[in-house]
């Protein structure tokens, strides 16, 4: 495949497919839509040949997708905040019954930054999410996303926005490197009937065979498998940490208009870097304290009221004070493309609170 | 719909006699349940797994189950099994269906989980023609809360939500689903059946068999709409169970083929037919009495 100049939406569905993703139902909601259109298109044609059902709601999409992944497949569905919102109980059970769905969550802005990582689900549950910064990270990213949920059996969510799914750049999807998969032993694909060795893809913890079921012990494995999860899959980008005296936490597509300013107030000569978390679950904590250890001042940029500035503070224990220089930024759609996304503004705010630099805001 | 209620009896039978009650169906692991006495599940459940294994499709079956009483069959029945939200597992069914489409793919769920939670579902995925089978354990109650009303629950039915009977003026009308799936283009086959005794039963059976054959021949969505007992749900003692919901339920969910072979025929045309064949019989009875 030859470097061409993509849409972020269709660049994530030909990377998806390129992975093996051969199943995918959504609804259409922007700016998740065309998402769906390029997976409506590249699906019946693909190579073996894949199915896009135009599901007839968020609930129903990520049932069959549901579905399509207890058979072994490589499945993905979709979404903004509000149709998310309505897969929650899906997203939980799907979690516990241990299938590697992927979740392509273009969202309206960052407001959705505690729906990602905390979700809105019922029981303990955690679900990988990977940010990327643009289309050519989103592009690595879904394939990894692919890998991981098989790897660990575990969702994984794709956080991109508006800016990703929708501006174009020249891409080529080529396969990244990842380490061999098991087979997928516990799918299921009728062959077993009969056997006394049937299959049985339970998100209550039921097995075949054996009645009733164990509630405790159940979740207390998923807990650990987190827990795992949590100490492995950590990814962040960090820059000119090392002497920095303001180090700027971002992520995802408004990352990049930081990391932008960063560098040119480097190239000043001011003592400022940067981090950025690939994977805001699990969140890089350890990273993030690590590059803040000399810093005077950390400053969380994010477009909403401060949501990742909790992990930011959790991460930072008191260390450094920790202060929000983003804030809610839209368009009158409200699908989070504000005023804020400028290199001029953020310079400012980063300047302002550069340490002894406070007199002149 | 003749050749439910006439037997062959000028030839033997092709399958000899044989106990029911005397053996475990072979697609059983186990008998462990914690279904009450004179529940109708089991019946239904039985009923099905012979006929996938009549059929001689038990080595590619997929069932999906949702969340009821029933949701206790998950562990126990051999075949492949993916375990499904209250309400989604038409949807579960679709996508496993997609990914397989060579497979026998059920749905085993509650009047509660597809005629109160899931209704949009099931009624999407007839009309999208998919390719599956939805069976509905039917018993007018939210049997596995402790008896409550569902979208299915009779007219003057008392549950614990009505409890002076369902009335329709406050609490609604009751949904007729096997009409309402059936006349969608998407359905090939509809049919209600009851296990209140054993000629229902094996009409249970054949329902089954003929909504899983038009899965097997690609014809499109199936619907099998089984009047199951729940005494404990009811409140009723339980061997009174099957008279129970013969009167009660069997009154309004009329059991009967509502769509085969093209062919749609509305509830209200069946208990029309069957009060003509009433009438019809007694006009014989009065005319030998004379």
């Amino acid at each position: 495949m030859s470097r061409r100049l993509m849409e972020g939406s269709e660049a994530m569905a030909e990377s998806a497919i390129a992975a093996g993703c051969r199943f995918f139902a959504g609804y259409p909601m922007t700016p998740f839509t065309e998402l769906l259109e390029h997976f409506a298109k590249k699906l019946p044609g693909s190579d073996p040949p894949g199915v896009c059902v135009n599901a007839e709601s968020e609930l129903e999409a990520v049932g069959m997708a549901w579905g399509a992944l207890a058979t072994g497949a490589r499945a993905a569905t979709g979404s903004t905040g509000q149709g998310l919102a309505l897969m929650q109980e899906s997203f939980s059970e799907i979690t516990r019954a241990e299938l590697p769905l992927v979740i392509f969550n273009m969202a309206r802005g960052q407001g959705d930054y505690f729906q990602a990582t905390r979700g809105g689900g019922h029981g303990d549950y955690r679900h990988i999410v990977l940010a990327p910064i643009d289309i050519g990270e989103a592009v690595e990213l879904t394939q990894l996303a692919f890998h991981l949920a098989d790897r660990w059996r575990n969702p994984v969510m794709v956080y991109g926005d508006y800016l990703l799914a929708h501006t174009s750049e020249a891409v080529e999807v080529t396969p990244i490197a990842v380490d061999p998969l098991p087979p997928k032993a516990w799918a299921v694909d009728g062959s077993r009937g009969g056997s006394g060795h049937s299959r049985n893809v339970n998100p209550l913890g039921m097995e075949k065979g054996r009645a009733g079921i164990d509630p405790e012990a159940f979740w207390n494995r998923l807990a650990e498998k987190h827990a795992q999860i949590a100490a492995t899959e950590m990814r962040v980008e960090a820059e000119a940490c090392e002497d920095a005296e303001l180090v700027v936490v971002a992520y995802g597509t408004p990352a990049k208009f930081v990391r932008y300013v960063i560098r040119e107030l480097r190239r000043q000569g001011a003592r400022v870097g940067y981090v950025r978390p690939i994977t805001l679950w699990p969140f890089p904590g350890d990273a993030l304290a690590r590059a803040v250890r000399h810093a005077r001042r950390v400053a969380v940029f994010e477009q909403n009221a401060g949501q990742m500035i909790d992990d930011v503070r959790l991460a930072v224990l008191g260390a450094a004070p920790v202060e929000a220089i983003g804030g809610i930024s839209t368009d009158k759609s409200g699908f989070g493309v504000g005023a804020l996304l400028d290199t001029e503004r953020i310079r400012e705010r980063i300047t302002r609170v550069l340490p002894g630099q406070e007199v002149h805001a | 719909m003749s050749s439910d209620v006439f037997l062959r009896t000028d030839t033997p039978p092709t399958v000899p006699a044989q106990k029911v009650g005397a053996f475990k169906p072979g697609l059983l692991l186990h008998e462990s349940h914690h279904l009450c006495p004179g529940c109708g599940e089991p019946l239904a459940v039985r009923m099905m797994l012979e006929a996938i294994q009549e059929l001689g499709a038990a080595q590619r079956t997929i069932g999906v189950v949702g969340i009821g009483c029933y949701t206790t069959f998950s562990g126990s029945l051999d075949v492949d099994v993916i375990q499904a939200l209250h309400g989604r597992a038409p949807s579960v069914a679709t996508g496993a269906k997609r990914m397989r489409p060579e497979c026998l793919v059920f749905t085993l769920q509650g009047d509660g989980d597809m005629v109160n939670e899931g209704l949009q579902e099931v009624i999407h995925t007839a009309a999208r023609g998919e390719n599956v089978t939805c069976v509905l354990l039917n018993n007018g109650v939210f049997g596995e809360t402790g008896g409550h009303m569902t979208a299915t629950t009779a007219i003057g039915q008392r549950t614990k939500t009505s409890l002076d009977g369902r009335d329709s003026a406050y609490h609604g009308h009751p949904i007729l689903i096997g009409d309402l799936l059936a006349q969608l283009d998407g359905t090939a086959y509809a049919a209600r059946g009851s296990v209140h005794n054993a000629a229902g039963v094996a009409q249970v059976k054949r329902m089954l068999r003929r909504a899983f054959e038009t899965q097997l021949h690609g014809e499109g969505f199936s619907l099998v709409e089984v009047l199951t007992m729940c005494p404990t749900g009811w409140f009723v003692p339980t061997a009174q169970g099957p008279g129970y919901m013969n009167e009660v339920l069997g009154a309004v969910h009329f059991t009967g083929e509502l769509k085969a072979d093209g062919t749609l025929v509305t509830t209200r045309e069946l208990i029309a037919a069957a009060e003509r064949r009433a009438a019809a019989q007694q006009q014989r009875a009065d005319a030998e009495g004379t």
